[in-house]
């Protein structure tokens, strides 16, 4: 697994998200309130939805366009809704966060 | 070919018949209505609330106008038919409409008993029948003036209850030595007339009237031994006779009421009369229950369903006055062969009363706890003997084998064949029997499903009861709706609780409050923030991780994930600088779209969010704040041209819009917040479908409130016409401050003016200026903080991490 560097975490406000563009598209880098770091793409499973603009409670995010709820952790919807979203490794070393971007690129291979 | 069903009168009995009959024969008849009234029809029984405040109309209509779209009806409201040709078979209404039928049915209700006095007919005399008797009494309400209602009967009582509670200051006549003296024996009638005279109703029996004196209008009443009571406004309630005179015209058998047969059928095999213009059996009726029984009997004639022949059953009688419990049944009159037992309980204002014959119930008032009425009234219907019971049959239900008192185990205890909706004629078996089949959560449910507790209400109790008993722990009474998953309170415990306990921050609200999550969820975060930016305007950090993401950046989020950005434009008036602004900037960021909106203003469509902060330095260059179309808050102002070019204006509504908008903008509402102004009645703005609109008139300016014109549409309400500009200005802020203060998130304000009554917004806002001053000085206080332009913040710095990613990495360093 490669660890690339994309910031640190007070980048991040928490209860937030920031994007880390890529060429396969944004990926979506939450932290929770409990300064919990998880990245998913960018990209809601119902339709498309940029997770990142979304309101983050506990280790969720509730999509902006259409309140799909999507855990952090797993990538899936929660409750009623079906459909989940990569989720990519993230490491954090002191400020520092790393992701792992092999997930994506297995996808776009 | 279906054939041609007419009716005559839109009441509650054909009504009800028609639902039957569509159930059971949807397609069998061409069905026509007729309706004097000009309206559709609704739940007359409920007029007393409407007329008290407690109800909307529109709360109390059984079928809207889409009801007879959908089900292929015509109705023609405000036709009143003047002639039945039964030779022809066709009917003719006061306009001329001839139609011609199969079958008929005549549905034309009673008409409001009219005392034969000199000056009947004197205006301010109203009798209470309709809406339209409603809707009079209100406007005679307003001038707080003093009231006569004459007939201390049901209706008597509940329109002079609704009286008082508009305002006026109210006297009832009642002939007789006590009240309601058909439905009560003097002991109940005096403990009523108690109760009444505590909400500060004067109340005089054996006052006989002998004329409505006035020159031109209503001035008081006489009474026969010379006194006269002044009043402006005189409201007749004592009886009604059955409207049959329309079938005598025709030559139909006419005694009391329309003689009908135990089908329904009249002495023409054609023509069928029901409601309380039918006489069956010798007897006449004033109250649904039987109504609905006859609607039952004439659709499943009409259907050539089932043969259902109508019985009669005594109804009980309840009033609908709120904190007055009576009930009464039957057949109280003392007699040789009748016994009574009696339970008097002074200090708690109950008193009991249950005749008896031959062991038998025959007759049951009771008076401050009611729970009981629909036990004694299975006894009676059963024809129980009742001597093995008899030492503990007045104390209830409860009593009966074990001491129990519990609520509860009184209705768990009655049989499933016990009647709990006399109304309806709904028993316990049909309504718990739905609660499991059809999984049931609450009263709106089971109304929808069995009718119960729909019509006049009185056993809700009962019904709540029910569910309880059938859902056990899963049935929350209290029926607040919970904000979400996070808590069991409601939004209006949680406002109240943030300002008793003074919690000021978002964890200090979930920890005070015991929220079952860590930090909320996406329903109740954006809620809380709200409620503390509004009471706590000065000391409140917004916490912006609880805004829904357009306010968070301040534009619109669209579904492509692009925004859209809307500038104000004052009172919808711009100039060619500004055009021109918009123009080099729709082209500099190219922009894939631009609009004008339906709030008067430009929109410019699919910005990228990293564009945003440029595209509003060069908006703001050009003097343009953020429009807050994004907001729960003040949206726009529309405007129309007014005095200053219209030929019609007759104030300047431009100037007053914009100055509503300038004094406005930036400020936080429950929910969205949207306004006009028109300069005369012709109303080019569209003022009467806003949250708050303005009609300017010679004489000032007329403020309206709770319209809508989205996911509902509903016409505004009149709150009250000032004279002048500031006047307007102040109570429009005092308004809207009040909605602020008291509504629940995303709540707009005509849900919450429905939820709380007109009349209480129209008390603190116009009548009190004390109250409407302090609501326009905490707004302006709150403006202090609120009115900042956030794209300004935004392009001087604020956030900067919203609208640039936090790395960009390339293929080459991932896949290294
Ligand atoms: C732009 C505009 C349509 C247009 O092209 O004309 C518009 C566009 C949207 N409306 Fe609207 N409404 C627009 C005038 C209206 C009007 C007419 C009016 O204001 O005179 C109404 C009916 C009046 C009313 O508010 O009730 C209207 C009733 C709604 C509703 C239903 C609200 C309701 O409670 O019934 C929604 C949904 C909501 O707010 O939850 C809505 C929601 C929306 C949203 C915000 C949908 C969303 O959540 O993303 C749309 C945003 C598009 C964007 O990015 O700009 N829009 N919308 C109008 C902007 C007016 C402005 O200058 O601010
Ligand atoms: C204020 C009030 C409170 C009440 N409270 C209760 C209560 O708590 N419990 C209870 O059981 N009952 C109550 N009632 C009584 C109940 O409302 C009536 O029994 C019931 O509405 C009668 O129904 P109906 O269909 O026979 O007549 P209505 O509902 O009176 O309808 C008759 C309709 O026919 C129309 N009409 C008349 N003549 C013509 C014509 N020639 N052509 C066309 N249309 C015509 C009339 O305009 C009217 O709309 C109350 C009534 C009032 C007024
Ligand atoms: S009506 Fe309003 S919410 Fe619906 S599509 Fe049009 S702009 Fe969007
Ligand atoms: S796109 Fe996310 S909920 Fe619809």
């Amino acid at each position: 697994m490669t660890w690339t560097p994309i910031g640190s975490l007070s980048d991040i406000p928490p209860r937030g998200a920031r994007c880390v563009a890529t060429p396969q598209g944004k990926i979506a880098v939450f932290r929770t309130a409990d300064d919990q770091v998880y990245a998913i793409d960018d990209h809601c499973p119902h339709k498309g939805g940029p997770l990142s603009q979304g309101i983050v409670h506990g280790a969720a995010v509730t999509c902006p366009l259409h309140n799909w709820v999507i855990s952090l952790e797993t990538g899936k919807a929660l409750g009623a809704d079906e459909g989940a979203v990569t989720t990519l490794p993230v490491k954090v070393e002191g400020d520092r966060l790393f992701i792992a971007l092999e997930a994506l690129v297995s996808k776009a291979a | 070919m279906s054939e041609k069903l007419v009716i005559i009168g839109n009441g509650m009995a054909p009504g009800r018949m028609l639902e039957h009959l569509l159930e059971a024969a949807p397609d069998r008849y061409v069905v026509t209505i007729f309706n004097a009234e000009p309206r559709v029809n609704y739940d007359r029984i409920m007029l007393s609330p409407v007329l008290s405040g407690e109800k909307a109309f529109e709360e109390i209509v059984i079928h809207g106008d889409g009801w007879y779209i959908k089900h292929g009806i015509t109705l023609y409201k405000g036709h009143r038919i003047v002639a039945i040709d039964r030779e022809a078979k066709t009917v003719t209404s006061d306009h001329g409409v001839t139609e011609s039928y199969d079958r008929l049915v005549i549905a034309t209700g009673s008409v409001p008993f009219i005392i034969p006095v000199p000056g009947k007919d004197l205006p301010g005399v109203l009798s209470y029948r309709d809406l339209d008797d409603v809707n009079a009494m209100l406007l005679a309400a307003q001038s707080r003036a003093k009231a006569i209602v004459i007939g201390g009967g049901l209706l008597g009582l509940e329109a002079a209850a609704g009286l008082k509670e508009r305002g006026m200051d109210v006297t009832v006549l009642h002939v007789m030595p006590t009240l309601m003296e058909r439905q009560l024996d003097p002991a109940a009638g005096y403990l009523l007339q108690k109760a009444v005279e505590a909400r500060g109703i004067k109340v005089m029996t054996k006052a006989n009237t002998k004329a409505i004196v006035g020159n031109g209008k209503v001035e008081g009443v006489e009474l026969m031994d010379g006194t006269i009571i002044p009043a402006t406004l005189v409201v007749m309630a004592v009886g009604i006779r059955p409207n049959s005179a329309l079938a005598k015209d025709a030559g139909l058998e006419v005694n009391r009421g329309i003689v009908v047969d135990d089908r329904m059928w009249t002495s023409d095999p054609a023509i069928m009369a029901l409601g309380e213009c039918a006489e069956v059996g010798g007897h006449v009726y004033g109250l649904v229950a039987p109504l609905y029984e006859m609607a039952r009997v004439a659709a499943a004639g009409l259907a050539d369903g089932e043969d259902r022949r109508f019985v009669h059953s005594d109804t009980p009688t309840k009033l609908k006055v709120t904190g007055i419990d009576l009930y009464s049944l039957g057949d109280f009159a003392d007699g040789e062969d009748r016994e009574e037992i009696i339970l008097r309980d002074a200090s708690a204002g109950i008193y009991k009363r249950v005749v008896l014959q031959d062991n038998r119930i025959i007759g049951t008032v009771l008076f401050g706890e009611t729970a009981d009425g629909a036990w004694f009234n299975d006894l009676k219907k059963k024809a129980t003997d009742i001597s093995e019971m008899r030492d503990t049959l007045i104390f209830g239900q409860a009593f009966q084998g074990g001491a129990s008192s519990d609520p509860l185990a009184a209705v768990a205890a009655l049989a499933d064949d016990a009647e709990i909706c006399g109304c309806n004629g709904i028993c316990k078996g049909k309504i718990t029997g739905a609660i499991t089949s059809k999984g049931l959560t609450g009263l709106d449910d089971v109304r929808a499903h069995t009718k119960a507790s729909a019509s006049c209400g009185s056993c809700t109790g009962l019904v709540e009861q029910l569910l309880k008993l059938t859902l056990g722990e899963a049935y929350n009474p209290a029926a607040v709706q919970p904000m979400c998953g996070c808590t069991t309170l409601g939004h209006d415990d949680v406002r109240r609780l943030i300002k008793a306990k003074g919690l000021k921050t978002i964890p200090a609200v979930m920890q005070e409050l015991e929220w079952k999550t860590s930090c909320g969820c996406a329903k109740c975060r954006p809620a809380l923030n709200y409620y503390l930016v509004c009471d706590w305007p000065d000391q409140y950090a917004d916490d912006y991780q609880s805004r829904f993401i357009n306010e968070r950046v301040h534009a619109n989020i669209q579904k492509d994930g692009t925004y859209s950005v809307v500038p104000r434009m004052w009172g919808g008036v711009t100039s060619a600088g500004e055009l021109r602004a918009i123009a080099d900037v729709v082209d500099k960021f190219e922009i894939p779209m631009v609009k004008v909106t339906g709030g008067q203003r430009i929109d410019m469509l699919g910005i990228r969010k990293e564009d945003l902060p440029a595209v509003w330095t060069d908006l703001g260059k050009a003097g343009f704040v953020s429009g807050h179309a994004y907001a729960k808050g003040l949206r726009t102002v529309k405007t129309c041209v007014g005095s200053d070019w219209c030929r019609f204006g007759t104030q300047d509504s431009t100037g007053l819009g914009i100055r509503i908008e300038k004094f406005m903008w930036g400020s936080w509402t429950p929910a969205k917040v949207k306004m006009a102004v028109s300069g005369c009645p012709r109303n080019c703005a569209e003022a009467t479908c806003k949250d708050v609109g303005v009609v300017c008139v010679d004489s000032g300016y007329e403020i309206h409130f709770a319209g809508a014109a989205g996911l509902d549409i509903r016409g505004t309400e009149v709150l009250g016409l000032v004279k002048t500009e500031d006047e307007a200005l102040e109570v429009i802020v005092a308004l809207v401050q009040m909605y602020r203060e008291q509504a629940r998130y995303l709540e707009r304000i005509y849900k919450w003016a429905k939820r709380i009554g007109t009349a209480e917004i129209k008390k603190q806002i116009l009548d009190d200026t004390e109250k409407r001053r302090a609501y326009f000085e905490r707004f302006v206080f709150s403006q202090k903080f609120a009115q900042v332009d956030p794209w300004s913040e935004r392009v001087s710095g604020k956030d900067k991490h919203e609208f640039r990613p936090m790395a960009s990495v390339g293929f080459a360093e991932a896949a290294e």
